[in-house]
Order: C-alpha cells, then sequence, then structure tokens
C-alpha cells in the first residue's frame, strides 16, 4: 500500500501544457500530452501505462524513453519517481527473427 | 470501506463486472493484490475472441458476447479496444487433425453457432498466406480478435469514471461470514464490508473461497506468448490449430501476437513469477513457420509467460454458492475468459441483482465436480 493504491485519490484536473505534442517514446510515437492525459484516466504505473500506449514496445523496448516517462508520470501523479516501478524488461535483448529462434535443436525439421 | 459490491480481482472479469454493476448503480469496491491492474492473464493472453472450439457449456455466453457486447464495446468504454470480426481458421495438417476438428464443429453447430469444414482451396482464399501442408479447417465467420491490453485497461477505465473504487497492493487473506451471508474481506492491510462479494481472483480464487469452506478444482499452468516487430498488413483472421502448435492474429499494430505450446505448460517449475522457458519460444516459432512460411524472416521483439487457471473440466465456474449467499464466483477460465470477459460481466451483474442470467450459464455451476464414478451416472 502506498499513495498508488487507491485509484480514486485527488490528483486534481488535466491542466494542457504548451508541450504536450513532443514525442517522448521514439519508436512508436507517443506524446508528453498522450502519457500526460493516460495517467488522469487512471493508469498509475508504467506497466499500465506501456500497455495501454505502447511507449516502451517498440524495437528499442523502452532503452530510450523509460526514464522520461517515469518522470512525466511521477510528475503527473505528485509523487517521486523512485516509487514507480520501471515495466517488466523481456526476452529476447534484441529482435531476433523467427527462423534463428526456431532452430535451436539439430532435429528441429523446418 | 464499505459498498454494495467488493469485487476481488482487477483482471478483465473483475472489472467489467465491476463496470456493468456500476452501470446499474452499485457502489462497488475492487480489490486487487498486484499493484498492476489487469497484470495476470487479462494482459497476458492471445487476444482471441471466439466461439468455435469452445465446450458447448461455455458457448452460451461466447455467443451472446460475440452477437451483442463486442461490436459496439469500443464506443461503449469510450476507448478503442481494436475488436476484430473476420473470423477464425482452426487448421488441420492431418486426417485426425481434421477429426479433432470436425468433432468441435458438429458439436457448436448443434448449439446453433455458424462453424463448419472447409477444404484446402477455401482456407487459401481466406488466407493465402498459409502453407500448403494445411489440408482443411473448421471456419466460423463470427470469431475475431481484440487487443486484451487494452480491453482489460478499458473496462477498468470506464469502471472508474463511474465511480468504482480500485485499490492495487491489498492481497485478500480471507472472506468472513456475517448471520450466515458472506460480507467481510479481510485484505494483509484492511477490512472491506459488501451486501456481495464477487471472487474473480483467477487462480487466486480457490484459496480465497476456501477460507468459505468452498473448493473450486483448478490448478494454474504456465502459458508463453510472442510478439513481432510490426510487418505489413496481412490478413485479419484470428488462427488456431488442431495440434494446439499455435494461436494468434495479427494486430492493428501490425505486429504477430502469438501463443503456443510445448506439452509441459502444467509441468513447469513455478518460483513465483511467471517466466519464459528457453523451449517454448523456439517451439512456438516452429510451429509458426509451419503454418506462415512467409513469417520466418519477422523479427521477435517480445516474449511473455503467464499463468492460466485450469479447471478440473475446461469450463469456467460462474455461479452464487447455495452455502455462502452474497458471494459469486466468476473463475477457472483455464485460458480463454478474455473472449467471454463482457458476457461474464453482464452475467456476473445479473446475479449480484438477483435476475434471470441473460445466457444459460447452467453447465458452469460451483457444484458439478463429482468423482467420476458418480459424475458418469
Amino acid at each position: 500500500m502506498n499513495e498508488l493504491s487507491n485509484r480514486s485519490r485527488d490528483i486534481g484536473e488535466f491542466v494542457p501544457q504548451p508541450d504536450d505534442d513532443m514525442i517522448v517514446c521514439r519508436c512508436e510515437e507517443v506524446t508528453k500530452g498522450e502519457i500526460r492525459r493516460a495517467v488522469h484516466d487512471g493508469l498509475w504505473t508504467i506497466a499500465e501505462i506501456r500497455r495501454y500506449l505502447r511507449c516502451g514496445m517498440g524495437l528499442c523496448q523502452g532503452q530510450t524513453c523509460a526514464k522520461l516517462v517515469k518522470g512525466i508520470v511521477a510528475r503527473e501523479l505528485h509523487v517521486s519517481p523512485a516509487l514507480l516501478e520501471p515495466a517488466t524488461s523481456r526476452s529476447p535483448m534484441r529482435p531476433v527473427e523467427m527462423h534463428v529462434f526456431a532452430d535451436e535443436t539439430e532435429d528441429t525439421d523446418l | 470501506m464499505t459498498g454494495d459490491v467488493i469485487v476481488i480481482g482487477a483482471g478483465i472479469i473483475g472489472s467489467a463486472s465491476a463496470y456493468y454493476l456500476a452501470k446499474r448503480g452499485y457502489k462497488v469496491i475492487v480489490l486487487e493484490k498486484s499493484d498492476i491492474i489487469g497484470n495476470g492473464g487479462s494482459s497476458r493472453n492471445g487476444g482471441g475472441v471466439r466461439q468455435s472450439g469452445r465446450d458447448p457449456r461455455e458457448l452460451p455466453i461466447a455467443m451472446y458476447g460475440i452477437n451483442n457486447l463486442w461490436p459496439t464495446l469500443s464506443e461503449e468504454l469510450g476507448y478503442d479496444v481494436e475488436y476484430h470480426k473476420k473470423g477464425n481458421l482452426r487448421l488441420g495438417k492431418t486426417e485426425k487433425h481434421l477429426e479433432t476438428l470436425k468433432k468441435l464443429a458438429d458439436k457448436a453447430s448443434a448449439c446453433g453457432l455458424d462453424v463448419r469444414m472447409i477444404g484446402p482451396k477455401e482456407v487459401k482464399e481466406i488466407n493465402p498466406y498459409l502453407s500448403d501442408e494445411v489440408i482443411g479447417a473448421s471456419w466460423c465467420p463470427t470469431d475475431g480478435h481484440a487487443n486484451p491490453l487494452k480491453a482489460t485497461l478499458a473496462y477498468y477505465m470506464a469502471a472508474r469514471r463511474l465511480g468504482v473504487t480500485y485499490i492495487t497492493g491489498e492481497s485478500v487473506q480471507e472472506i468472513r461470514k456475517v448471520h450466515g451471508r458472506a460480507r467481510i474481506v479481510v485484505t494483509n492491510h484492511d477490512t472491506y464490508e459488501g451486501e456481495y462479494i464477487v471472487l474473480a481472483a483467477g487462480y487466486e480464487s480457490r484459496r480465497i473461497a476456501g477460507t468459505v469452506g468452498i473448493d473450486i478444482p483448478m490448478v494454474r499452468k504456465l502459458i508463453e506468448c510472442l510478439v513481432t516487430e510490426a510487418e505489413p498488413k496481412m490478413f485479419e483472421q484470428m488462427l488456431g490449430t488442431a495440434e494446439a502448435d499455435f494461436y494468434g492474429h495479427q494486430t492493428n499494430h501490425g505486429s504477430f501476437v502469438i501463443g503456443g505450446s510445448t506439452g509441459f505448460e502444467l509441468y513447469k517449475k513455478d518460483n513465483g513469477t511467471p517466466v519464459n522457458y528457453s523451449d517454448t519460444v523456439p517451439c512456438i516459432c516452429r510451429g509458426i513457420i509451419r503454418y506462415i512460411p512467409r513469417l520466418k524472416d519477422a523479427k521477435i521483439v517480445r516474449a511473455w509467460a503467464g499463468w492460466s487457471d485450469n479447471m478440473s473440466d475446461g469450463v469456467p465456474v460462474i455461479d452464487t454458492v447455495s452455502e455462502v449467499p452474497g458471494l459469486v464466483l466468476a473463475c477457472g477460465f483455464t485460458g480463454h475468459g478474455f473472449g467471454i470477459a463482457p458476457g461474464v460481466g453482464t452475467v456476473v451483474s445479473q446475479l449480484v441483482a438477483g435476475e434471470e442470467p441473460v445466457c444459460d450459464i447452467s453447465g458452469l455451476k460451483y457444484d458439478r465436480f463429482y468423482a467420476k464414478d458418480v459424475a458418469k451416472k
């Protein structure tokens, strides 16, 4: 239980900002305004934001924008960024072709 | 904290139930063990919204949702859930496969579903990317797929807008009865009270139901999925196979979301966190390449695992409980709950309101489990 547990906690109204059109996740072209809006719609964790907006789900898997997204979400929620768990890192470490993955044993008949 | 209804579990089943209950004017509190909304099977499944291949006992609720709820769900919730109703091919490569598929198709046809067996030529007309090894399929034109991440969160956001209170990080320890009725939910931090309690906590439901003396016979099973980078648009159907080598679809984004199995799903080590096994993604990839050769150069960007709550007889429990008035069960979806979630949420709200469910759920009772010699009678 912490400041993020009760999803009805009042975080104030969404106030438009001049740089809301700025792209934060370059792979999936997600803007700062979309991320801020999602927080006001109730998405208070990095995992939820990522699943809903796809920021951090592109080719770089969030290596570029993860910190930026965290900062934006934390400011919107008035909490320390340290409170926000990063999204789970997932295999593979970099994109791998299906036929490479498929060829793990000598007996596979493809 | 007190409400009219306490929902345990903020997955798509719990959130859909909360949404339809709030729409009827109930004050709803949803308790979620994880810090993240929809962090179980709801966000980890392959996105199938299908009727074909289902057990006849859960077919009515699947058909109700596809006829009445899914087509307008994005408008209803105010968020795009990426629903596509473009059919489902369940593919076969051998005569034995076709036999399996035909049996399922015949059973579903008997329940009034438009599903039929088609030959290789018609399969190719529907999906030209499939391998020549495919000798037939079952075809259900009203099946489809949606985005489980978005649909789950859309129910949550819509429920929250209607005033539903969500508390995350609350692990339910027990349900307590007051004057013979389920009324109090004790968590690791607090106590909640409601006229009704909806138990939609996936596999955890077994332990929680056990605190009021009800056992739901299920085990958890590790299921793994993968997603490719965005590919040019190829096809819109949902795909599955008789062999269960893989299932999946191409998303709006262009990526392919595909799940599959190795045969060891029930026997993987359980250290408390669902993790990918090194043999599963390769096995799924081989399955895909054998059915859709064109995808062999597609790059996999991510793989993940999740647990499904597998009932001993393969269909969920959606029911009230005569020994525990006030308790409504909605759990044990066995890896195919996503597609029926809108129907389940609707039915749960009806069970709480004391109404006759809008579709037949008589095969999904909590007290249907008997030893095999008794069940056969």
